[in-house]
């Protein structure tokens, strides 16, 4: 049972309102500089892509480093017009993708 | 007031009378800082502090946003676990518990209790071992397993903002007494004890640390250092070897009979699990 992303959307807005969208991925971010016990090199590790996207429109697409800490928290704001579904990727360096989605009502 | 401001004034007396104040300006040190935060006051309870207010503030930021505090992709985990049947009984902890807010409330103060079978106290997570062990038929989890740490955080989040309020009475107090003796005792090469650091020296620094009181208020911890959450048993482990000393084991009398101690040493502030610290 691996852990899963924590994604806070409000469930309803006004057309035009401005609300802010808040995400927390859970993942390890090794950094690829520290070293085991036995002094060797633990390899790089990191979430290196996030994007985002409402009702199939890319929204905001980062790039990770390894300068950011374990679980990495992003949060940005958006201004809604029509109600529908954001939908978040993260990808890691191996190529897997951890994704999930919340819906928002917008009057 | 962010800044202390003096102001030195030199008289030059002689063929005439020459005054000059020079300020010198005093920035307040990060301990001053952090202690003078007025959201700070509600995690102070007399001469007791918890570690919040030793944390800069966007550590604090971490623990008061839900979203952004790490701990709970853990405790989002135990909540699926705490549903789900495992073991020889086909029972998962809901089918006894049923809702887990309202059978854990006010759980968090009490453990470490008084055993009767084993004659000595058991912590929250020797409970949580044999329920799944004896009623479910179910594998026991590492202490300092994902699945323990997520468990742990859940049912004493169930305690989030009530005060600490353990029992230190009847037969828990000899094992109280005991760790209050393990508290102030010197150990180690440092030949330092518990209370040196948190007792004698909180609110000052040890390297690039502040000491904090130590009080164990918001354990499991999501600690910055570990990445990821640990048990208060983890955090002597860490405090016996700095001061190099030979650590106990987590779940040891040792550390249990210290854990109950430091509840008490605790009381009267608010539970913060899964509090953030760094």
């Amino acid at each position: 049972m691996a852990r899963k992303p924590r994604v806070k959307v409000p469930s309803s807005a006004k057309k035009g309102d401005v609300i802010q969208i808040k995400t927390l991925a859970p993942h390890k971010m090794e950094t690829g500089q520290r070293k085991n016990k036995k002094g060797k090199k633990i390899p790089r590790f990191i979430i290196n892509k996030l994007e985002v996207t409402f009702n199939g429109k890319p929204l905001v697409t980062a790039d990770l480093h390894p300068a950011i800490s374990a679980n990495p928290y992003f949060a940005f704001f958006n201004r809604v017009t029509e109600s529908g579904s954001f939908k978040f990727v993260w990808t890691d360096d191996k190529g897997k993708s951890i994704t999930t989605s919340k819906s928002i009502k917008v009057a | 007031m962010k800044y202390r401001t003096l102001y030195i004034c030199t008289a030059l007396l002689g063929f005439g009378l020459v005054v000059s104040c020079t300020p010198i300006v005093e920035e307040m040190t990060e301990v001053e800082k952090r202690a003078a935060d007025p959201r700070n006051k509600a995690y102070m309870v007399g001469d007791k502090a918890s570690g919040y207010v030793y944390m800069t503030s966007q550590t604090r930021d971490m623990q008061d946003d839900d979203i952004a505090n790490p701990a709970f992709t853990w405790v989002d985990l135990a909540e699926e676990k705490w549903s789900k049947v495992e073991g020889k009984a086909g029972k998962s902890c809901a089918s006894c518990h049923q809702d887990v807010n309202k059978a854990m409330k006010g759980v968090a103060n009490k453990y470490p209790q008084y055993d009767p079978e084993s004659k000595k106290l058991i912590a929250l997570q020797v409970k949580i071992n044999r329920e799944r062990t004896k009623r479910m038929g179910a594998k026991p989890w590492k202490w300092e397993s994902d699945q323990m740490l997520g468990m742990a955080a859940l049912v004493k989040l169930q305690s989030r903002g009530m005060p600490v309020n353990v029992k230190i009475d009847g037969p828990a107090k000899p094992f109280f007494e005991k760790g209050k003796e393990f508290y102030n005792q010197r150990r180690g090469l440092l030949d330092m004890a518990c209370a040196n650091c948190h007792v004698d020296n909180a609110g000052n620094m040890a390297r690039s640390n502040v000491l904090s009181q130590g009080m164990i208020n918001g354990f499991p911890v999501y600690r910055l250092k570990w990445q990821k959450p640990g048990s208060v048993h983890r955090r002597f482990i860490g405090c016996n070897k700095q001061v190099r000393a030979t650590p106990y084991k987590r779940g040891s009398e040792e550390y249990t009979n210290l854990e109950l101690f430091l509840m008490w040493r605790a009381s009267g502030l608010n539970w913060e699990t899964p509090a953030v610290r760094n």
